[in-house]
């Protein structure tokens, strides 16, 4: 029988998708999918939130019904979805989640992409948390649900209500663009805001604070007259672990001891690339290969010093250094405190009513927003000054519009394990020229010019769940991290090396020249000998007449590639998002179309449950 | 038979070298599957082995080397490359060949060395190939410029009879083209030329001369042309000293079992003048040079690498005897030695007209490296005479370079492209600087334990205060510097010489012949910079005030007793 919509409950697509698929199905097969098909209404029971079956792709699958089994049918259920790159997203969410269970509220975390879509319809209460990446996208693991809501399936949310925190950077154009999206577009498909959105710039915590505060709130009042259960389900891997045991947080620093700090670029290079080693001795603080370590940075003195003169400021003079008041004196508040080095639109706009030039005004006008981005591309605050003097600031009034000054993240080059107490690092150092003036990454040329072995760093620790090792040793593991961004590949080796894992390992490695470029090239040449690299594929770019890349090698290798993936193999990228994240997986993209003998969609397909079971990562900045 | 009894090849085990070169299958090895590993720029021991046979040696910026350890960089591996060009003569084109791969290729400068050819070094493990296929098509080849082979064949590049330099040179090539090694494997492996299978031939087939095992050692031949040794015949294992007897190239005395190298507190190793044997006409001089290495092939020690060269062979077993072996197998007998005189090795300056109606000019290379520095274009302006010059170029023994063969109509527009690109006879220079050698020795040589091109000049420098108090300005002394004692400067054949010992530690050596005719000998050991002015000072003082009419430095400090007159090298060390 041909089904049709009329014949059968289905939809259209519904129809269209079985009737191709029912006439391939052997006899066999049948018989399976109408077991399955009965099993899976059995225990599916009452639909409610319990349909969200969230644990990670490790999780053995008898987990996974108890956890569908115990989920009860209160209303008091809160479900909280993060969209997450690095872990922020993930870690503010646990803590959101421990808030609203101590409200007594039954909670579910989960990654956006492990979350079950049809599950999403019968949620009545959601919190969404997501991050923003590069040109206003949405973090890997948010894109599916992100793609959903704007597509023709999105369902109707009649009965849900939500709110959504946005984490962001206001110097980037499209600043919390996916919260945003998805705050706009849960509205239009029938949602209702428990309590409005909020933006988070990098100093996000009393932001978070504030948003949670509104949502205990906004849910206590609404579900009011329903029974309290308790705990939460607080589900995926890697989430328990950001319970981190040390004393030490990104809100209390630990000072780790600098033990060496060495360029690992060979004379001649036009590139400087500095191997940090760090203490951690005495802090409790520990990692795993994957995560990343934050490190509160200093802004250039000559910088600190050339604003200052520049508005014939005292440096001496006392200013607030943070929001709670502590007072500093002005040189030390610009040189530890407070962000410099980047113009945000919020900043412009407040620094337009200290300014007694007219033209700054003039150039926020509406209508003049390409202007304005022009002109706060690749300036900082000194243009500022320098650009629409006179000004009518006072010491306080000028540091009071300024961001804290943000820490930077950086991928682990080093496993615990193997390196007990010690943390590595792998930090290019950013120096260019722009508007006539000599410009320097804040945090890498710190760490390049004026930090010595004996110095101190403030650093913490963040996880990152999203970017891990099989917990599987004997599963092969292919890397891709060309430049800095074989950073991490140097832990997972080095753990893998520690833990004695049997399973395959191969990476890709790319930068400009390979005599003076190729980073960490006899740990490299070491494991390989010891058989801990299996395979190690390079590309140089500079050092032929054509230039080649990672994502060349990727192709050229596809055939055992392909093999590798079939075997189970996980895929890791790090390292630049915009060109060779994007180039790497239209490669992979390629290599599975050819060898699969796949159609470009089944190929995506592929890739995207890679992604979906976690073999596929990426760490991209 | 008894003679036979009694003379036989050395026992031992064989040294781990003669293993690899067994192995290799006529100079294969490994070599195609380690040049294209890309994890290093570098090659396993075994094959960097075998390259030498083709030319090049693996060599890594020493200067960088304790730094990019820390920094886990393995050493900057590059490769020298040497060319094999007999006497020492290239083309405009060559020359404009070697200067672009040079740029491209190479850190941007080139070597003219001892033995009158080119060198390249700083070139990438991937770019040897593209560098040796250029040369290959522009009719030049690297292979056998290093390994236990026949090397480059010196030629003198004597300017003044330039018929006898073009009827000796012509013979050069011929010995030198002889002695190449037959295998196929430098087509394979660099010039993608057809696969053979050698290993199914018998060896005899594949190299007649050489065998599948090669040479115990290198193996190097000169031609001179007297009254001038700027090749230095008698630190050959084979001399050729032309006879030119009414005009007319009769033949060559033949010298042999000379060598410089030696081995730093090993008396069993010691410099060794040749030792002239015999005379024969110039068309029996290839079957000789032939039948020689195939003795040396036979009884050369391939057990200890540093007993191993033909001077220890010939000196184990006695002149006499190898003379015999040689007439042997040649089937002939040597005719006896024609008289020959030679006056200096040195090199002679500026334009100078040959007996052919052209001009020659000569130039003064500092250490025989070509490059480009601040105010002195010497790379440049030799290109831009390679552009225009249709004559030849000619490295000479003494690193120096002869503008060769100008007819009358260019030598104005040369004279013009010299005097443009401050290009030098080295006239406003000292005689003492003119007559200065040194090896490359750091940073690139791996056998180097002293600096020698990178210091002589300074060391000069503060010598010709000296030179110049005593009025011996114009005074040619040969001095010579290395790195370490294998001799790549002939160090042996220095009337003052320096041997690397450590960093800025030298032996220093006088008493050789001004005409490379005797050996010198160590004065003092491990001195410094500040010990080797004080040292000289007064020997320079003396020789000026005391020196006979027309005595040479080497001759006046055996007379005045300061070291002993070496004749046989088997004295260097008494």
């Amino acid at each position: 029988m041909q089904l049709q919509v009329t014949n059968s409950p289905f939809n259209q697509e519904q129809v269209e998708l079985l009737n191709r698929l029912l006439p391939t199905l052997t006899e066999s097969q049948q018989i399976w999918l109408t077991g399955y098909m009965f099993a899976r209404q059995a225990s599916a029971g009452t639909p409610t939130i319990g349909d969200a079956i969230l644990a990670a792709s490790e999780a053995p699958s008898t987990q996974v019904i108890e956890a569908v089994n115990q989920a009860p049918a209160a209303s008091r259920e809160v479900t909280i979805l993060f969209g997450s790159q690095t872990g922020n997203c993930q870690r503010l969410a646990a803590g959101v989640a421990r808030k609203l269970e101590e409200q007594g509220m039954q909670v579910t975390v989960a990654a956006m992409n492990k979350f079950k879509m049809n599950g999403l319809k019968k949620v009545e209460n959601l919190l969404v948390i997501a991050s923003t990446h590069g040109e206003g996208e949405p973090p890997d693991n948010a894109r599916a649900l992100h793609e959903l809501l704007y597509s023709k399936r999105a369902p109707q949310f009649d009965n849900l209500f939500f709110s959504v925190l946005g984490l962001g950077d206001t110097s980037y154009e499209f600043f919390c663009q996916t919260g945003k999206d998805f705050d706009q577009r849960l509205e239009e498909l029938g949602g209702k805001r428990l309590s409005p959105r909020v933006d988070c710039d990098l100093d996000y915590d009393e932001s978070v604070a504030a948003w949670t505060a509104q949502v205990i709130s906004a849910l206590n009042e609404r579900l009011s007259g329903a029974s309290s259960t308790g705990a939460a389900t607080v589900q995926g891997a890697g989430v328990e672990a950001v319970v981190a045991q040390s004393a030490y947080s990104r809100s209390n620093p630990f000072k780790a001891e600098v033990l060496a700090n060495l360029n690992l670029n060979g004379r001649g290079s036009d590139r400087e690339t500095r191997h940090l080693e760090l203490s951690l001795e005495g802090s409790d603080l520990s990692y795993e290969p994957g995560d990343s370590l934050g490190i509160y940075p200093e802004n250039h003195p000559e910088l600190v010093d050339a604003i200052i003169k520049e508005l014939n400021f005292n440096p001496d003079e006392n200013v607030a250094i943070n929001k709670n008041g502590d007072q500093g004196t002005l040189r030390d508040a610009l040189l530890k405190h407070y962000e410099i080095s980047v113009l945000t639109k919020p900043l412009l706009t407040q620094a337009a009513e200290l300014s007694a030039n007219p033209a700054l005004s003039e150039l926020l006008a509406p209508g003049k927003e390409q202007e304005l981005k022009a002109y706060a591309s690749g300036r900082d605050l000194l243009d500022l000054v320098q650009d629409f003097a006179p000004w009518k600031a006072t010491a306080s009034s000028l540091t009071s519009i300024l961001r804290k000054l943000p820490a930077r993240l950086y991928s682990i080059a080093s496993s615990f394990k193997a390196n007990e107490d010690e943390v590595h690092l792998t930090i290019r150092a950013v120096r260019y020229e722009a508007h006539g003036r000599d410009r320097y990454g804040v945090c890498s040329i710190h760490c390049a010019d004026r930090i010595q072995p004996g110095d101190s760093l403030p650093i913490y620790i963040q996880q990152n769940p999203n970017f891990k090792l099989p917990s599987n040793p004997d599963v092969p593991v292919i890397m891709i991290g060309p430049g800095t961004g074989v950073a991490p590949f140097r832990s997972f080796l080095e753990e893998r090396e520690e833990l004695g894992a049997e399973g395959k390992t191969w990476l890709f490695y790319g930068d400009r020249h390979f005599v003076t470029d190729f980073l960490y090239q006899t740990d490299w040449q070491r494991m390989l000998k010891d058989g801990v690299l299996t395979k190690l594929d390079v590309a140089f770019s500079r050092d032929m007449e054509e230039k080649v890349y990672v994502q060349q090698r990727v192709l050229e290798n596809s055939k055992e590639l392909y093999t590798w993936l079939q075997e189970g193999a996980h895929v890791y990228i790090c390292g630049d998002e915009k060109h060779m994240a994007h180039d790497v997986h239209s490669a992979l993209l390629t290599v599975i179309q050819q060898e699969g003998s796949l159609s470009g969609e089944e190929a995506a397909a592929y890739l995207d449950n890679m992604q979906e079971q976690q073999r596929y990562q990426r760490d991209v900045y | 038979m008894a003679k036979e009894q009694l003379v036989k090849p050395i026992g031992g085990p064989p040294s781990e070298v003669e293993h690899i070169k067994i192995e290799s299958n006529y100079l294969r090895g490994a070599l195609v599957e380690t040049l294209k590993n890309p994890i290093t720029g570098g090659l396993p021991e075994d094959d960097n082995r075998l390259l030498k046979f083709h030319g090049s040696y693996m060599q890594d910026d020493r200067d960088l080397r304790n730094e990019r350890e820390r920094q886990k960089l393995e050493p900057a591996f590059q490769f020298m490359l040497r060319v094999v060009l007999p006497s020492g003569v290239a083309t405009s084109q060559q020359w404009l060949a070697m200067d672009g791969l040079a740029h491209k290729y190479g850190n941007g400068t080139l070597r003219l060395t001892t033995r009158q050819t080119f060198q390249m070094h700083g070139i990438l493990k991937w770019n040897l190939k593209p560098t040796l296929k250029k040369i290959n098509d522009e009719l030049m080849t690297t292979l056998a410029a290093c390994g236990d082979v026949n090397r480059n064949v010196m030629c003198s590049p004597n300017p003044f009879q330039s018929d006898h330099h073009g009827e000796v040179s012509h013979w050069a090539r011929q010995v030198n083209d002889h002695l190449a090694p037959r295998t196929r494997a430098y087509h394979e492996i660099w010039l993608d030329g057809e696969k053979v299978v050698d290993g199914q031939q018998d060896g005899a087939e594949v190299e007649p001369i050489y065998g599948p095992v090669y040479l115990p050692r290198k193996f190097k031949i000169g031609f001179a042309i007297p009254p001038y040794n700027d090749v230095d015949v008698f630190s050959q294992d084979i001399g050729y000293i032309a006879v030119i007897e009414e005009g007319k190239l009769k033949g060559f005395n033949i010298s042999v079992g000379g060598g410089m190298g030696m081995s730093h507190g090993d008396t069993t190793t010691y410099p060794q003048l040749g030792k002239v044997i015999g005379f024969c006409p110039p068309e029996r001089i290839v079957a000789l040079a032939e039948k020689t290495i195939m003795i040396q092939r036979d009884y050369g020690n391939r057990s200890i690498r540093k007993n191993a060269r033909f001077k220890y062979t010939i000196d184990r077993h006695g002149i006499e005897w190898f003379k015999e072996e040689l007439q042997n197998r040649l089937g002939w007998q040597l005719e006896d030695v024609r008289p020959y005189q030679f006056e200096n090795n040195g090199d002679r300056y500026g334009w100078l007209k040959g007996s052919n109606g052209k001009w020659n000019l000569t130039l003064y290379i500092q250490s025989g490296r070509i490059d480009d520095q601040e105010g002195y274009p010497l790379m440049t302006g030799l290109r831009e005479i390679a552009k225009v010059h249709t004559g030849d170029f000619r490295i000479t023994p003494n690193q120096n370079l002869i503008i060769g063969n100008v007819t009358s109509q260019k030598k104005r527009k040369i004279t013009e492209l010299a005097e443009q690109y401050g290009l030098t006879d080295g006239a406003h220079l000292s005689a003492l600087r003119r007559s200065s050698l040194s090896c490359v020795s750091l940073p690139t040589c791996g056998l180097a334990m002293a600096e020698a091109e990178r210091y002589l000049p300074s060391l000069i420098d503060k010598l010709e205060p000296i030179i110049n108090e005593a009025g011996l300005r114009d005074k040619e002394i040969n001095i010579r510097m290395t790195g370490c004692p294998n001799g790549c400067a002939r160090p042996a054949l220095g009337e003052i010489s320096f041997i690397g010992k450590a960093l800025g530690k030298y032996n220093m050596y006088m008493g050789a012949g001004h005409a490379g005719e005797r050996l010198n000998k160590l004065y003092r050991e491990n001195i410094d910079e500040t010990e080797i002015l004080d040292t000289l000072r007064p020997i320079i003082s003396q020789y000026a005030k005391e020196r006979d009419a027309g005595e040479h430095f080497g001759d006046f400090v055996i007379r005045a007793g300061y070291v002993k007159a070496v004749h046989d090298g088997q004295e260097f060390h008494n």
